[in-house]
Order: structure tokens, then C-alpha cells, then sequence
């Protein structure tokens, strides 16, 4: 699901946000305060490692496991009174929401962030469907109020700078809030919020967490915001994806304390909710009805698949903070629900690898995004895995594909290689001046921003040939 | 310990356009930590633009001729952290048990110039001077693949006179990534801007660093910006070798 930016292209994209000052500005404020958080709150964690491998353990065995713990947790959420639907793709997803909100004559429904609802496209299908949709989310308010998409999945807002959302709330909200207190401003938002939360027919949010052996449902946010979206209103949906399932509260809780670390740096995050059936007889609050929709979406496809380990993405976004691309570029450069590392090996999976195909290329591979994921996803490998179907279905680029054929060739034959150099680098030194090249044909890629420096008019092998291993004196 | 192992060196194929300097500098540390060295003349490439690009098969076919050229020797040493782990993941490339055998028996003794003498030979400089202050930066492959970190700094702290300033940031890519620079050169240009600033911003003589690549987008962007930071390979100062031209100066 791509709603903006599918006719440009990644390059187009990622060149537009880094001609912009401002989201280089906003990014690196938001990444490196999270960068500095989660290494100091990964360092307080003694067990850290054993956490991580913990993690990883879990989320694979409840891989290996799907089937026993979907049904598993159908049986005991069906029991606590909640209505269970199955999705097998995107549309089917924001379908179901959307015919659960007309059963409900829902006129207003809020909506709690979650990367879900924006992999199925359900703000979209909700605006479509003629139902007002209030993202009660501080920051998906803001994207709500710059009608863009989230640009990243802890953060969706981090590339509007305090400047911008000053602004868009001088233009929808009453009375105007000060831009230099952000106080004032988040004041101003639960005003316009708080009417909206108890005027809501439905509440929609995701999951953190899908409980098998209870049947609940577990949501985390620092606002509160989901708890008032989905106690106040008669309806409660949760759309979640299938790997969110774990066995027991216990896994739930191990899980937990790897996310919000990884994710915030913090220990515990504000509000850790578990959702189980609607109101009972008795209870003083709650919905009357609790919708659960799982969603496949290419999940299953990936259970069986090299991707698998994918599906153990908490989505924390300490890929994204710590990836020197992401960085640079944000999140809407990569055109997808997902951006950062994690969104380059999704996206492909959601959205088909000939819209997607550079996003696996670009990347350095420099390994810092696993070396910080807390389920120890082997990101690199994934992403490499991509790389060879993209060579594989022949997506690779034709200029590409003919220079690594030459390249391969030449280097498969050790003496056509070496007299190949000889010959080459005498006529690379002419385009030098002083120890430099500035410029050279089939080499604008680098020489545009950086010198090259100027190559040894005879290589290692000939010298070593002729001088042995001591070399020229 | 063996004595006086047999060392191939894997000279990589920047190096052999490059910068050979950085080869001799590498036989001439090993064989200070008393190894025998050669070169076997059948190597080219590690196959590292094949295997980065998704060509499978173009990476095993340039893995089988490193597997033949170097697999008779003690270890194979190279001075490039990125092609070492390029070599020590051959074993991923192959679904036949003999050549994976053979991958796996090679990638099991190839090494990172620095960390071979400091962890494998536990060899340190001496009588080397160089009188200038300098700043390392940890290339992604050594550090993440192969765990070089230490081992460099170790060795650099041996160097008499020589002042090691911290980098911030050290850790954090360079924006190089083999063909990514090319291919999205302006995201790389990003990415390497940030770098140079830090650089810049240690008022450091000399940057350093384990791998050519690396080293050669970073003193690429160092010049065209007009700083005058030298750049050289580590085991050039550590042998000894930094009297004369750095990357990029003119030689005489
Ligand atoms: S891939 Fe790892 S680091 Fe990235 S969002 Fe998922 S769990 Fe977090």
C-alpha cells in the first residue's frame, strides 16, 4: 500500500528529502536522542544479550508454531466474548474494519496509531467510506492535520520540526498555541481530542501483543491514547498481524522490555494495556462489542520462506535510528508503510520486488541496524537475500548486470586480469592532475563530490613480481 | 603456535591498482611476526561486487579460484577487513558438500591483517615512530563481520609519538559500501559529508582506517572539501611507511 509517491521513484524521493534542511534537522534530532537513550538504557540492562537471544527464541518458536497458537488464541478471545475475523490481504483487512464500522452506524470513529492500519490502508478506507476518522495519536494528528503518512513507526510525525506543527495547528486549532512552548500545543491537541474521544461510536486500535493462552490483546503507548479510544466508544476493533502472537503473558512481558528499551530507551512505557473481551455484566466500562481482525498480508508466505526471521520484528525502529540511510533520507523516501531496514525487507514482501527493488540495494551493508535489533534479526542477510532475486528475475539494471559480467570474466582469469591492470592503470594517471582525478568517463558517480585518488602507475602483482617481497626500495 | 607459519597474502584488487604500498607494508609486518609470506599470482578478486549485487553464482565461481589459490596455506591474511569476511562467507555460497568443505577449511584461517598479528601471532610494533596526532575509523566489515576494534588501537598505542585522537562516530558508516557509492551517490555523499565533519572536527593530522575502500571515499571527499587531514592505511604507520606520499599525494 503506497498512497503517495508511486509514480516517482526511490531516487526521486530520496534525492527531494536530502535538498530539504529542515527533515535533516528533525531527523537527527529525534534519532539521536534515541540513538543516546537506548545505548544508556541497554547498558543499565545487565542481561541485555540474553534478553535479546530470549526474544528471538520466542518469536521463532511461535514462527514454527502459527497454526497451534492462532488457533489457540481464536478459541480463548471467541470465549471471552470477542468476535474473531480472518483477513488474507489488505483489502480484505480494511474491509472488514470498515463493514464493522457501518454495522455500527458509526459516525466517528478514533483511531489509535498502528503501522497495521497503515499497511492495510484503513485511514484511506475509512475517509472513503464517508466516516470521520480522528487519529488520536499526538503525533498521527499532526500527520493527520499535513495529511501525509507516518515516516516512521515509533515517531510517524519526526520529520515535522516543532516550526511545522506550530503552524498546523494555528491553522485547525482554536485558539492558536505559542511555537515555542510545546506544552501549550499539546494542550491545545487534547482539547480538540478530548471531545472527539467521548463523541466516538468505534474505537480502532492495533497490537503489540496477541495473548494465545488468554485471548487478550496488549497495546503500549505514551499518551494513553489508546486506552480512550477504546473504552469510551461501543465498538472496539484490533487489527493485527499474525506474528503478533506469543504464548503466554510471561512472553508478552519478556518482549516488552526489549521493545520499549530499543525503542524509547526507556524501562517501562507509560501504558501497557491487555484488552480481553468486551464489557462484562458488571464491568463499569468497555465496549460493548470487541472485534479482532488477524491479518496475513503475505505473512504466511513468508513462513515458509528465507524471510522468515522477519517475522520476529517487534517494531521497535532502532534499525531505522541507527541506519546511516535512513538518516539521511527519512522515512518517506522509501515509499512504503515500513521505512529504515526493517521497511526494506518488508516492503518488498507487501508491495512486489519490481516497485521495491532498490530499497534492498540501498544499502551500505554496513550491519549496524542488527547489531542494535533487539530480536537479532539478520537484516543484512535478508536484505543480500533480496539482492539475489533481484539479480535472480533479472531486475538487476543492464548497465549493472554488463560491467559485473566484464568484471567477472576478466577477474576468472588471473593473467587476462593482471594484463588487464597493467594496461588500465597508465591510462587512469592521465586523467589525474597532482595526486588526483577530478573527472573521468564512467566515473561521474563518485568524481561529482569527491576526488579519486589517482591510481599506482604499476600494480602489486608487477611490482611484486619484480621486486619480490621486499618491493621497490 | 607455529613457528613460522606459511602465509598467503590476499592482496585485494584496490590495493593491487591502488595503493601496492599497502601490500608491501603488510609482508613486511607479517613477516616481522615471523611468518613466511607469499602471493600466490592465481588470486584477483574476493568476489565481493558479484555477491554485494545478488550474483550467486559469479561470487562462487571467483570463491572456488580463491579456495584453489590459497587453501595449501597455513592462513590467509589480508589488509581489508571486508574481503577477509567476504572470504570467511563463502561457505554460504556453497550447496556441495566438497567445495564447502573446502570454503569452510579456508574461511576458518583467514584473517584481518591487524587482528591476525594481535590476536593470532600476538605481535606489537616496536621502534616505530611517527611524530603527528591521528584518528581511526572502524570500517562496518571489520568491526561488525571479523571484530576488529581493539586490535588496532592496541597496535596504533605502540607507535611512539604518535597521538590517537578519538573520532566520534567511529563506528558509524562511511557511506562507501562498494558499489552503493556509485549507485546512490548523493545518499552516499550524504552520509559521508557527516563523516568528514567529524574528521574535521578532531583536528587530527592523520585519519586512519583498515580497509582501502573506506579509505578512499573518505580522503576523496577530505580533498575535494580542502581539508589537509593524510590519510593513510594503518598498516602503513605500523610498518613504518607513512614518510612518504599519503592516499592521494602526488608521488615523487
Ligand atoms: S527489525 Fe529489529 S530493530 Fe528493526 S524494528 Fe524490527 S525489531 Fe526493531
Amino acid at each position: 500500500m503506497t498512497a503517495q509517491g508511486k509514480q516517482d521513484t526511490f531516487k526521486q524521493r530520496a534525492h527531494d528529502a536530502l535538498a530539504d534542511p529542515n527533515l535533516k534537522i528533525a531527523i537527527d534530532r529525534t534519532t539521536n536522542t534515541a540513538q543516546t537513550k537506548r545505548t544508556a538504557a541497554v547498558d543499565a540492562f545487565p542481561e541485555f544479550q540474553a534478553a535479546r537471544e530470549r526474544g528471538a527464541a520466542i518469536k521463532d518458536h511461535v514462527i514454527a508454531n502459527l497454526d497451534h497458537y492462532l488457533i489457540e488464541f481464536e478459541r480463548n478471545a471467541t470465549d471471552a466474548g470477542a468476535q474473531v475475523h480472518w483477513a488474507r490481504d489488505a483489502a480484505e483487512a480494511a474491509d472488514i474494519v470498515t463493514r464493522i464500522c457501518t454495522a455500527a452506524e458509526a459516525k466517528i470513529v478514533t483511531r489509535s496509531k498502528s503501522m497495521l492500519g497503515e499497511e492495510i490502508g484503513l485511514p484511506h478506507a475509512l475517509d472513503d467510506a464517508g466516516i470521520e476518522r480522528v487519529e488520536t495519536d499526538l503525533a498521527e494528528h499532526i500527520i493527520q492535520l499535513a495529511q501525509e503518512r507516518p515516516s516512521h513507526i515509533i515517531w510517524p510525525a519526526m520529520h515535522r520540526t516543532r516550526e511545522d506543527v506550530a503552524e498546523l495547528f494555528f491553522k485547525d486549532h482554536q485558539p492558536p498555541p505559542d511555537a515555542d512552548d510545546p506544552a501549550s500545543m499539546v494542550a491545545s491537541a487534547r482539547r480538540v481530542l478530548r471531545e472527539k474521544f467521548m463523541s466516538a461510536d468505534v474505537g480502532i486500535s492495533g497490537a503489540n501483543f496477541l495473548v494465545a493462552d488468554t485471548g487478550a490483546t496488549c497495546t503500549v503507548t505514551n499518551e494513553g491514547n489508546a486506552e480512550l479510544s477504546t473504552t469510551p466508544p461501543r465498538v472496539h476493533i484490533v487489527t493485527a498481524g499474525i506474528e503478533k502472537l506469543v504464548p503466554s503473558t510471561d512472553h508478552a512481558m519478556a518482549l516488552l522490555r526489549l521493545l520499549v528499551r530499543s525503542a524509547t530507551g526507556g524501562e517501562v512505557t507509560q501504558y501497557t494495556t491487555f484488552h480481553c473481551g468486551p464489557k462484562r455484566s458488571g464491568d463499569a466500562d468497555g465496549p460493548e462489542e470487541m472485534h479482532i481482525v488477524l491479518v496475513d498480508n503475505g505473512r504466511s508466505r513468508m513462513v515458509g520462506d528465507e524471510f522468515r526471521q522477519m517475522l520476529r520484528c517487534i517494531r521497535c525502529g532502532a534499525c531505522m535510528n541507527h541506519c546511516v540511510v535512513y538518516r539521511q533520507i527519512g522515512g518517506h523516501a522509501y515509499g512504503g508503510t515500513y521505512p529504515g531496514p526493517m521497511g526494506a525487507v518488508l516492503t518488498p514482501v507487501l508491495d512486489g520486488l519490481p516497485q521495491s527493488r532498490d530499497l534492498p540495494h540501498a544499502c551500505t551493508m554496513n550491519g549496524r541496524c542488527e547489531e542494535v535489533c533487539p530480536v537479532r534479526i539478520p537484516l543484512k542477510t535478508l536484505l543480500k537475500a533480496w539482492r539475489v532475486r533481484s539479480w535472480d528475475s533479472q531486475q538487476e539494471v543492464g548497465t549493472v548486470r554488463m560491467g559485473l559480467g566484464l568484471w567477472g570474466h576478466a577477474a576468472r582469469r588471473p593473467w587476462l586480469y593482471h594484463l588487464g591492470t597493467r594496461l588500465a592503470l597508465p591510462v587512469m594517471r592521465l586523467f589525474g592532475r597532482g595526486g588526483w582525478i577530478r573527472g573521468m568517463p564512467f566515473a561521474s558517480g563518485w568524481t561529482r563530490t569527491r576526488d579519486l585518488p589517482k591510481p599506482a602507475s604499476r600494480s602489486f602483482m608487477s611490482q611484486h613480481r619484480k621486486y619480490g617481497n621486499g618491493g621497490p626500495q | 603456535m607455529i613457528e613460522n607459519p606459511r602465509v598467503g597474502l590476499f592482496v585485494t584488487c584496490l590495493v593491487d591498482a591502488m595503493r601496492p604500498q599497502i601490500g608491501f607494508a603488510t609482508i613486511k609486518l607479517l613477516e616481522q611476526a615471523g611468518c613466511v609470506v607469499e602471493v600466490p599470482r592465481r588470486q584477483t578478486c574476493c568476489g565481493q561486487p558479484a555477491g554485494n549485487s545478488g550474483d550467486k553464482a559469479g561470487a562462487a565461481a571467483l570463491a572456488k579460484q580463491v579456495i584453489a589459490a590459497f587453501e595449501g596455506f597455513d592462513y590467509v591474511v589480508g589488509p581489508s577487513g571486508s574481503c577477509i569476511g567476504q572470504i570467511r562467507s563463502y561457505p554460504k555460497l556453497f550447496a556441495d558438500p566438497g567445495w564447502r568443505r573446502r570454503a569452510e577449511d579456508l574461511a576458518a584461517k583467514s584473517y584481518e591483517i591487524l587482528s591476525f598479528l594481535h590476536d593470532v601471532r600476538g605481535w606489537s610494533p616496536t621502534d616505530v615512530r611517527l611524530e603527528a596526532s591521528a584518528t581511526y575509523h572502524d570500517s562496518c566489515s571489520g568491526l561488525r563481520e571479523l571484530g576488529v576494534q581493539a586490535q588496532p588501537r592496541a597496535l596504533l598505542e605502540r607507535v611512539e609519538g604518535l597521538e590517537l585522537v578519538p573520532l566520534e562516530g567511529a563506528n558509524v558508516c562511511c557511506g562507501f559500501g562498494g558499489t552503493f557509492c556509485v549507485k546512490y551517490p548523493d545518499i552516499s555523499t550524504a552520509i559521508l559529508s557527516e563523516k568528514t565533519a567529524n574528521i574535521a572536527a578532531t583536528g587530527a593530522d592523520i585519519l586512519l582506517a583498515g580497509d582501502l575502500g573506506c579509505l578512499m571515499n573518505m580522503a576523496g571527499r577530505l580533498h575535494r572539501e580542502g581539508a589537509a587531514t593524510r590519510c593513510f592505511h594503518t598498516v602503513e604507520v605500523l610498518a613504518g611507511m607513512s614518510d612518504g606520499p599519503a592516499i592521494g599525494e602526488e608521488d615523487k
